[in-house]
């Protein structure tokens, strides 16, 4: 293999039009819309049996972790986050894990994904990840709850894109969703894709708030349909944010608008996932129901801000066979 | 590969449980196992090899069992038997020591079961043995319950089991834990293919505390089946093939031994337009890739609404297309091994020459061991053979529907009965079509649940019994009481009879709601005991019974009508008769020369009453099951079911099977006593004013042995039972076995029935399986 690309990559690398035809969207389709089903008994079950069905073991979780640091959109959302604390962040997403232990794994130049940030914090990231070919990704519109001026979270997504992020993270508007107001979310999410520009747009569901999985399934459906280039479960902020129940949804709606549209459209399953062996399973989860295609930064990221530090340290012992410890492991 | 190139691939790579601490229990054990009898290993005698079907590697040497051997093991449970009974609360304590050491030893139970059937570790380490487990804890609870819930049930005595390969320790569960929580003692036979899970088991037992000879594991071959099946047993459990449970119901014919089958299927899987389709699509992979489709219950046979059939297929072949087939050990494979090149083999020679559009999960199969890839095959019609047999392998068949109703028709469509899955996101569809599928389990929205709470088995060919539930436990014990013998009752004749006057009525046959002359056209003189000629009974023959069969078929409304609406005719038919219970007491008294006539239009009346009164009250049950949803025991009519009337009593005869069997829906045909047919004649006119729809019940007359064998062998009837005085019941319990219906017989004997049993034998429990949640 020739490593050497790794170590230089492009700035848009992580971005889909360098791969597949950026998802342009389609005219909304209520009668396909209000046809989604989704049983929740059903899904729940398919889902509670899906760490049981899989397991990858010594090489292969080695690689199968350093692809979930790959796929990480490091994240820092806190209202006391300052310009210091992102560039620490910047940091950690160009060196995610120990260069003795990236270079024991052969894995020298790993990247996180991208690192996510609030608009006043856009700035300083991309500053600090230049020349790195990490993209900067924006949570916007009034994240989280999306419930200030509609013209302002227009703005806002200007705003981002104009300080320099290549990614906004939009949240839609709840009620929308639970009015069964389809019409208005297709409209909500057309114009904030369109006020992103080139920037790729990533759409919160805030599936906690969403009520059912038939509504994850149909609001999945109308932000594709508008044209989200991702479809993310979760601010983080909810009382419930990413779970298998509602990624098995939401990917399963990404499957039916591609073999639909042929617009491959990518997913990221946002708060709660920590744990390495977490990662692991819906990695699995993406491979068998998405493809292999789906397990790349441009069609997948984790959001998260905790599940690196497990990742390092189970890294560590898969090299050395002994259990790891956090201070060991650089924080961001 | 290094991990910057797993990093590129991202393959899944092997994830090998490992064989070790099973091997070593192995070797352990010797690597050869004789018998467990009477609380001790036997030295083993002639062996067979216990084969690894991913490998071929030989796992251990197993005895083949002699006649011996099933003779002592037998006599040790018939000696441990009684004691055993006394105690349930320590029979309590001994189940709930079984559970806990079956999961304090869960994965030497998985990886041996794996090892030795094939089966992917994931699904015998997550199911298997957990539902295991499950089945004793839940009847150690049977067991503590058996004196305050069942006071009137009391044990059968010494059962033979004998069980498949498909799910070895499950399935010896599911015969264990009840046999042994309701005070009985067993002899069972683990199938040939794979012992050493049994033999665990027996290790676990003496570990249990279990009292010597409670549980008793011979191993072999069909042969050794055939010696339980022959011994000195009370009852005789089996779980396979409908060929042999075909063989084994001919083989205790008239042996008073109590018979659960749990046989075959060809489950159907139905999937409405308004389905989660890809939910649907996954319930697929544990409908027939579950334990590479060697399930009794697999849904095997894919029934799709044709809009949606096109999109389900190209989803369902995707699906197929990431199934993982391999070493059964490797805890991230979705297919094992089939057991046995032998079932390989079978499978193949089924599959091959197949009509249809054929899919195949791709890529090669690992280059030794029995494996078959995971298959579908659409566009077949109902008349095509694969979607009628069985084909216990991976092997999917599909054809497509238009409306419910013709989904319920197909479905229905099959000499099987067992299991049967229904995907739609309407209630009511749902709930409307699980009553009209013929199977023992419905599944709304899931497939292959199972919980020891939740009684399963089947109907027609599928065998008859349940298993789990308070409704398993009747399998497993008799009501309490004595029976007398009977002894056959000749009519009375005479030379030269004088009719009694005035005597203008002709006795015909009942059939349809209309009388009906015999179709042969002969009749026979019924005399008093003092030789007065009291009138004709119609013989009826072969043809009438056809014609009763026929008209119960289309009176099957009957069993859709309201418990309210049922019980409101039986009143009626109670009301009729005590307008008219002089005459039938004179002609009761006439018939049999006693003087008990008024009392016995007495006792029918109040049975009238009785069922009646149960009519609107069996009430379903819904099960405490481990899902956010419930299972309900539903209470169905049997059917159309063929009786055979006590000779004694000639109104009673009549009234007390067919009065319970018809408040729970069922469609009788009576053939009345056999020395005094006249009470059950007369009972016609009472049916005619009673708002009885025509076809329910119908009346023959005639010499019952004539009309067993038709009887017992008519595939239109789903039951026969025989309290008729003439030795039948052999005749009855043989000629069954055609049609595996469910037969009751008296062996020639008479007790009385308390209502409990009555209600067993009129229904059948249909489990349906409703998980819910939005």
């Amino acid at each position: 293999m020739n490593t050497t690309d790794t170590h230089v990559t492009r700035a848009d690398a992580h971005l889909p039009q360098v791969h597949e035809p950026r998802n342009a969207g389609v005219a909304v389709d209520l009668s396909w819309v209000r046809a989604v089903q989704a049983n929740t008994s059903a899904i729940e079950r398919r889902a509670a049996t899906l760490p049981g069905r899989r397991s990858v073991k010594k090489d292969h979780q080695a690689a199968w972790l350093c692809k979930a640091i790959s796929l990480i959109d490091l994240t820092t959302l806190a209202g006391d986050d300052t310009e210091g604390r992102v560039r620490r962040l910047c940091a950690k997403a160009r060196q995610p894990a120990r260069a003795d232990i990236l270079d024991a794994l052969g894995m020298q130049g790993l990247t996180t994904g991208a690192v996510c940030v609030y608009h006043e914090m856009v700035a300083p990231a991309v500053e600090a990840l230049r020349g790195s070919g990490i993209p900067v990704a924006a949570v916007s519109t009034g994240f989280p709850a999306g419930l200030s001026p509609y013209r302002l979270r227009l703005a806002e997504i200007g705003e981002s894109v104009a300080a320099g992020a290549d990614e906004i993270d939009i949240v839609i508007s709840r009620r929308h969703v639970l009015q069964g107001n389809w019409q208005a979310l297709y409209d909500e999410m057309r114009e904030m894709r369109a006020a992103c520009g080139e920037a790729h747009v990533k759409a919160i569901l805030a599936t906690g708030e969403l009520g059912t999985l038939r509504n994850v399934a149909r609001a999945s459906l109308v932000c594709m349909m508008a044209g989200a280039d991702f479809i993310k479960t979760s601010t983080g902020k909810e009382g419930v944010n990413a779970t298998l129940p509602v990624s098995l949804t939401m990917i399963r709606a990404i499957r039916d608008y591609e073999t639909r549209t042929g617009f491959k459209v990518g997913y990221k399953p946002a708060g709660g996932i920590s744990k390495a062996k977490d990662a692991l399973t819906y990695l699995a989860l993406i491979k068998d129901e998405l493809g292999n295609r789906w397990l790349q930064p441009d069609l997948f990221r984790f959001g998260a801000s905790s599940l690196l530090g497990d990742i390092e340290r189970q890294l560590e012992h898969h090299l050395t066979g002994a259990y790891s410890v956090g201070w060991r492991h650089a924080v961001g | 590969m290094t991990v910057k190139e797993i990093f590129e691939t991202m393959d899944y790579g092997p994830a090998p449980e490992s064989a070790a601490p099973a091997l070593e229990w192995l070797v352990d054990m010797g690597d050869r196992f004789g018998c467990f009898i009477d609380g001790k290993f036997t030295d083993p005698g002639e062996t067979f090899e216990a084969k690894n079907p991913a490998t071929g590697n030989v796992l251990a040497h197993v005895t083949q069992a002699g006649q011996a051997d099933v003779d002592a093991a037998v006599t040790a449970a018939r000696k441990a038997q009684a004691k055993w009974a006394k105690d349930g609360h320590k029979r309590a304590r001994t189940l709930y020591a079984i559970a806990r050491l079956l999961q304090k030893h869960a994965r030497l139970f998985a990886v041996l079961e794996t090892l030795d059937n094939g089966k992917p570790i994931r699904e015998s380490r997550d199911i298997d043995i957990p539902l295991a487990a499950r089945h004793f804890y839940y009847h150690a609870g049977m067991a503590e319950l058996m004196d305050e819930e069942l006071p009137d049930q009391v044990p059968l005595g010494v059962c033979g089991q004998i069980v498949p390969w498909n799910f070895p320790l499950l399935m010896l569960a599911w015969k264990i834990a009840p046999a042994l929580a309701m005070g009985n003692t067993v002899v069972l036979k683990p199938a040939e293919y794979t012992s050493l899970t049994a033999l665990l088991f027996a290790d676990i037992c003496r570990q249990a505390g279990l009292p010597r000879g409670v549980v008793n594991i011979v191993t072999g071959d069909g042969a050794v089946g055939e010696m339980i099946t022959a011994a000195d047993v009370d009852k005789i459990a089996f779980t396979g093939s409908s060929a042999v449970g075909r063989r084994i119901r001919a083989a205790t014919a008239g042996s008073g031994k109590a018979l659960t089958l749990e046989l075959g299927g060809k489950s159907p899987y139905i999937v409405f337009e308004d389905a989660d389709i890809d939910s649907a699509v996954e319930g697929l992979v544990d409908a027939i890739w579950f334990n590479q489709g060697e399930v009794c219950c697999a849904g095997s046979r894919l029934l799709v609404q044709e809009g949606i059939a096109p999109r389900f297929y190209d989803k369902l072949r995707a699906r197929m297309d990431t199934l993982r087939l391999g070493d059964p050990l490797d805890k991230a494979i979705d297919v094992g091994a089939v057991v046995d090149p032998v079932q390989l083999q079978a499978i193949t020679k089924m599959v091959d020459g197949a009509q249809g559009d054929i899919h195949r999960t791709p890529g090669p199969l690992p280059a030794q061991g029995c494996y078959y890839p995971p298959t579908l095959i659409t566009g077949l019609s109902p008349a095509d053979r694969l979607m009628q047999e069985e084909i216990f392998g991976p092997v999917l068949v599909s054809t497509t529907f238009r409306t419910p109703a013709e989904a319920v028709e197909l479905a229905n469509n099959t000499r099987y009965g067992l299991a049967a899955s229904l995907w739609t996101e309407n209630i009511n569809l749902a709930l409307d079509i699980a009553p009209g599928l013929t199977a023992g389990v419905v599944w709304v929205n899931a497939t292959n649940l199972f919980d020891a709470a939740a009684g399963f088995g089947g109907v027609r060919e599928s065998g008859f019994g349940r298993e789990g539930g308070w409704e398993g436990l009747m399998a497993y014990t008799r009501p309490r009481g004595t029976a007398k013998k009977l002894s056959p009752i000749a009519p009375y004749t005479t030379d030269d009879g004088d009719p009694i006057p005035p005597l203008d009525r002709t006795a015909k046959l009942y059939i349809g709601g209309k009388q009906a002359r015999p179709d042969a056209g002969y009749s026979r003189p019924v005399y008093t005991r003092t030789g007065k000629l009291l009138g004709h009974a119609s013989l009826a023959n072969r043809k009438d019974l056809r014609n009763a069969v026929e008209a119960m078929t289309a009176a099957k409304a009957w069993s859709a009508t309201t418990g309210h609406l049922r019980a409101q005719i039986l009143y009626y038919m109670a009301e009729n008769l005590s307008a008219r219970a002089d005459e039938f007491a004179s002609r009761i008294n006439a018939l049999t020369g006693g003087r008990s006539g008024e009392a016995e239009v007495t006792q029918a009346i109040r049975t009238l009453f009785k069922w009646a009164a149960w009519a609107d009250k069996h009430d379903h049950r819904a099960k405490p099951v481990p899902l956010r949803g419930t299972a309900l025991a539903m209470n169905e009519p049997v059917g159309n079911i063929g009786v055979l009337c006590d000779d004694a009593r000639p109104l009673m005869g009549l009234i007390e099977p067919v009065a319970p069997a018809l408040a729970m829906g069922n469609r009788v045909a009576a053939v009345a006593s056999g020395p005094y047919p006249l009470s059950a004649t007369d009972f016609y006119q009472v049916l005619e004013t009673s708002d009885l729809p025509g076809g329910v019940l119908n009346i023959l007359t005639g010499d019952h042995a004539d009309l067993v064998p038709h009887m017992a062998a008519h595939a239109g009837l789903d039951a026969v039972w025989s309290f008729s005085s003439s030795a039948l019941s052999a005749e009855i319990e043989r000629a069954s076995a055609a049609t595996l219906k469910r037969t009751w017989v008296n062996n020639g004997q008479t007790r009385t029935w308390p209502s409990a049993t009555w209600l067993a034998q009129a229904t059948e429990v249909k489990t349906v399986w409703i998980p819910y949640g939005e």
